[in-house]
């Protein structure tokens, strides 16, 4: 186990610097620059500015001085979108805020989705079944852009409620509305995929041994079959929990969190070279590290596999 | 030399006295002054030579005070300056600046603010995208000191003393005291920029000399300022805290103007006319210096048909302004037959027989010159009308493609995100692009000089007799004939199709005064404004 962390750590790194070289060749494929704009810029001045960020430079250069820079000093260079800023700083403004919806949004995710899935499925064909997955089926189908703008009209604009955007760390007010937008189709499919996975494991031939020797249904559920059916919910929950807590677009869009979601849409939109880098970095080593984390998992709960 | 050329200045003493917010007398200030605007995205930068949005220079106006405001017309009223005079060959200014100007840190504002803050912004280290601006105020060797080919310091602007600034240009400029309002110019503090470096503008770091203070900033979310003490008409100012709320998304900024969270925001197209019938207290519409066009690509690497003058007027007759205005847009724009905006300062449009013809009589025409061109049933035109992402561009351009139709063109659609539509309209690779131009002051040159050989100008029309009377006007008693002649000239020559001049399509809260109604340019002053109680 131990030798097989040690191993995947070892295709981490170079897949993370495969991923670095693709993002920046990529980006400086894009047609337009980090200041290419409606008034074209003189061409003096367009230098001086490419001078300073060093973008005059051979593309293998501007390659080398980033990798050098990323790996001996952590720094990811200074933001072309927000001048007065650094993408550490732009990161470190953005990210604890996705992160802290994101987590909520998580726990909820998991916690309505494994309880609807397994309610539904202990319960099948019966209405309590209907209902569950009618509820997660509806979510699945309400796209967060259209939920968003109906949360605001409903919670801000006529209960009066909550408030209709920004954000607080203090103030969990800001947060429900964020969550709610980002967690419902999350729980849908988490709902989905343990219903189905319970229901083949409540078919299988260790559960009715446990029930032919008259366990009671709830100890059958929680200690024999809730452990094998999670197995294809985990490896679900990996990158899940890497898109939650790295933001979501539509949400920071609609809720004007100031997460880090935006910033990556829009720095790629803007052509912010060390902003996208920064952002794909940081969600590419996520999710490389939860990918990982969910193999382990996997091991301890299920003694069958073995690495 | 200064002294010989200064003896015969022109004294201006500027029309109004420069006051904060004017609240008449009687009224009934509401208890709680505080003010939250709309902003549309994140505020990408507080330091004036970095800033390159409106969004930004609406801050910024708060935070930091220039030579000059403007007042609700739009009119120069003193700020740190209180006059200035012009030697008799336009090319010397001598500003005459308050002596109780102060940074919030307690410091005097002096001249040698201004040398520092317009020395930076042209020198190539800043790397100001705006430094353009400061060649465009034609100080003496600012394109030099852009270029790198002087120092920073041998920039035309110079402190006689600290209440002396004298600027020196290479050419006569008209606008030149126009642009002094605008963010690029404001001072800024020396020392607080060189020990702070690229973090000077942090909430508790910047150091301003506006009447507000920088009290908070979370990027992208909001952005809270306070009222300064040590701004020199601190007791007029009325308004305590102003808070600018990012919104990303138009629709849901408005739901959250009507739970109250907002006292301004922008109206989304197509919603005037129904939230001026429910709230016509609040509803507006202002002219704003912007003007929106189809630019021809009339270069080596546009199509052949565009080089014919008969097309280009043929499209753009055919384009029916009044539906895109009245049933498009809906927001009290008015339809386009001349570059510059309308409602710009001093600006008369010459006579253009077009504007007055209805929509009928323009097809007829358009139809005529498009079959003299040699394009009909058998060698049908085709084009393409390039737009970068946006749903009101492309309602536009839908709406277009349909005029156009009814000469027999064929139109292809071509939509682009953002940058790829800039980078092409640089290299001229497109056939028919959307273009808008904002002015940076309130003058129709702003306008017209983008039409010039050496200008933007993105389809590279170049016509000589337009470039002559450009330059001229820049030394002209009266440039108004000027201008018209050449408003004529783009009339006949059509190196674009005007579409329609730009408003300001806003709701605001009905107990908030002050905000400029006449300003065309958009610019407003939180310590102009104040509440009323209910």
């Amino acid at each position: 186990m131990f030798g097989y962390i040690l191993r995947r750590l070892a295709v981490a790194i170079p897949t993370l610097l495969v991923l670095i070289v693709f993002s920046f060749l990529l980006m400086q494929m894009a047609p337009g620059g980090p200041f290419t704009q409606e008034r074209a810029l003189p061409p003096q001045v367009l230098a001086n500015i490419e001078a300073k960020y060093g973008l005059d430079q051979p593309m293998l250069v501007q390659l080398w001085t980033y990798l050098r820079n990323v790996v001996f000093s952590f720094d990811f260079g200074p933001s072309f979108q927000y001048p007065d800023r650094t993408v550490n700083q732009v990161i470190a403004q953005g990210f604890p805020i996705t992160l802290t919806y994101g987590l909520v949004s998580f726990a909820v995710a998991v916690l309505v989705g494994v309880s609807l899935g397994v309610t539904a499925a202990i319960r099948h064909n019966t209405w309590l079944d209907y209902l569950a997955v009618g509820v997660s089926i509806g979510a699945q189908v309400l796209p967060n852009f259209v939920m968003a703008p109906l949360l605001v009209i409903i919670f801000t604009l006529w209960l009066g409620w909550l408030p209709g955007g920004g954000w607080s760390f203090n103030d969990p007010s800001f947060w429900i509305m964020p969550v709610i937008a980002l967690a419902t189709s999350y729980m849908a499919s988490i709902a989905r995929i343990t219903r189905a996975s319970m229901l083949e494991v409540l078919g299988s031939n260790h559960i009715r041994t446990a029930r032919a020797k008259g366990l009671p249904e709830r100890k059958v559920i929680l200690r024999h079959a809730l452990k094998p059916a999670i197995l294809p919910v985990i490896s679900y929950l990996g990158p899940a929990f890497v898109s939650m807590i790295t933001g979501s677009v539509v949400v920071d869009m609609y809720f004007s969190t100031g997460g880090i979601g935006k910033s990556f849409v829009d720095s790629a939109l803007n052509r912010d070279y060390a902003v996208m880098m920064g952002v794909t970095i940081l969600i590419g080593a996520l999710t490389i590290l939860f990918n990982l984390l969910v193999d382990i998992l996997y091991a301890w709960i299920d003694p069958k596999i073995r690495y | 030399m200064k002294h010989f050329l200064t003896t015969s200045a022109l004294a201006l003493m500027l029309s109004l006295p420069a006051v904060a917010a004017q609240v008449p007398e009687g009224t009934k200030l509401a208890d709680s002054q505080e003010y939250t605007w709309w902003l549309l995205d994140a505020i990408k930068s507080l330091d004036p030579a970095k800033n390159t949005d409106v969004e930004g220079s609406d801050v910024l106006r708060q935070l930091f005070e220039g030579l000059y405001n403007e007042d609700e017309t739009g009119a120069m009223v003193p700020g740190v300056a209180t006059e200035h005079s012009v030697s008799d060959d336009g090319l010397v200014y001598t500003f005459k600046l308050r002596d109780d100007a102060k940074w919030s840190n307690g410091d005097p504002v002096v001249a040698g603010d201004f040398v520092y803050a317009w020395q930076r912004v042209a020198n190539p280290e800043t790397a100001s995208e705006y430094a353009w601006f400061i060649e465009l105020m034609n100080i003496a060797n600012s394109k030099e000191i852009v270029a790198g080919e002087a120092a920073p310091d041998t920039l035309g602007v110079k402190a006689i003393d600290d209440q002396t600034l004298e600027v020196t240009l290479h050419t006569p400029t008209p606008y030149f005291v126009k642009m002094l309002a605008h963010a690029t110019t404001f001072p800024v503090p020396q020392k607080v920029i060189e020990a702070e470096g690229d973090n000077w503008t942090q909430p508790g770091k910047l150091v301003g000399n506006g009447a507000y203070t920088l009290a908070g900033h979370n990027l992208g979310v909001d952005l809270t300022v306070e009222k300064n003490d040590q701004y020199w008409d601190a007791e007029n100012t009325v308004i305590t805290k102003g808070k600018a709320v990012t919104v990303n998304d138009v629709n849901v900024g408005l739901t959250r103007y009507q739970a109250g969270e907002l006292d301004r925001v922008d109206i989304p197209a197509g919603q005037y006319p129904r939230l001026e019938q429910e709230y016509p207290d609040q509803a507006i519409s202002i002219p704003y210096a912007c003007s929106y066009a189809y630019i021809y690509n009339v270069s080596d690497k546009g199509p052949e048909a565009l080089k014919d003058v008969r097309v280009r007027k043929a499209l753009s007759l055919a384009i029916d302004r009044d539906i895109i205005v009245e049933q498009v847009l809906q927001g009290g724009q008015r339809p386009a037959w001349t570059w510059t905006h309308w409602a710009i300062e001093g600006f008369q449009p010459p006579a253009t027989p077009e504007a007055d013809k209805d929509q009928a009589a323009r097809l007829e025409e358009a139809k005529a010159l498009l079959a003299e061109a040699g394009y009909g049933p058998d060698k049908p035109l085709n084009i393409s009308i390039q737009y970068n992402t946006s749903e009101d561009h492309k309602k536009i351009a839908v709406a277009v493609q349909q005029f156009w139709k009814q000469l027999g063109v064929n139109v292809t659609l071509n939509n682009v995100e953002w940058k790829v539509h800039t980078d092409r309209l640089q290299n001229q690779d497109f056939e028919v692009a959307r273009y808008a131009w904002c002015g940076d002051y309130n003058e129709a040159s702003t306008f017209l000089d983008w039409f010039r050989t050496d200008g933007y100008n993105s389809g590279k029309w170049s016509n000589a007799e337009f470039d002559k009377l450009m330059a001229d006007s820049k030394t002209a008693e009266d440039t108004t004939p000027l201008y018209q002649r050449a408003e004529e000239i783009l009339a006949d020559e059509k190196p674009a199709a005007f579409v329609y001049h730009y408003a300001n399509v806003d709701m605001i809260k009905p107990d908030v005064k002050g905000i400029p109604m006449e300003n065309v340019m958009g610019t407003w002053y939180l310590k102009d404004i104040y509440r009323t109680a209910e």
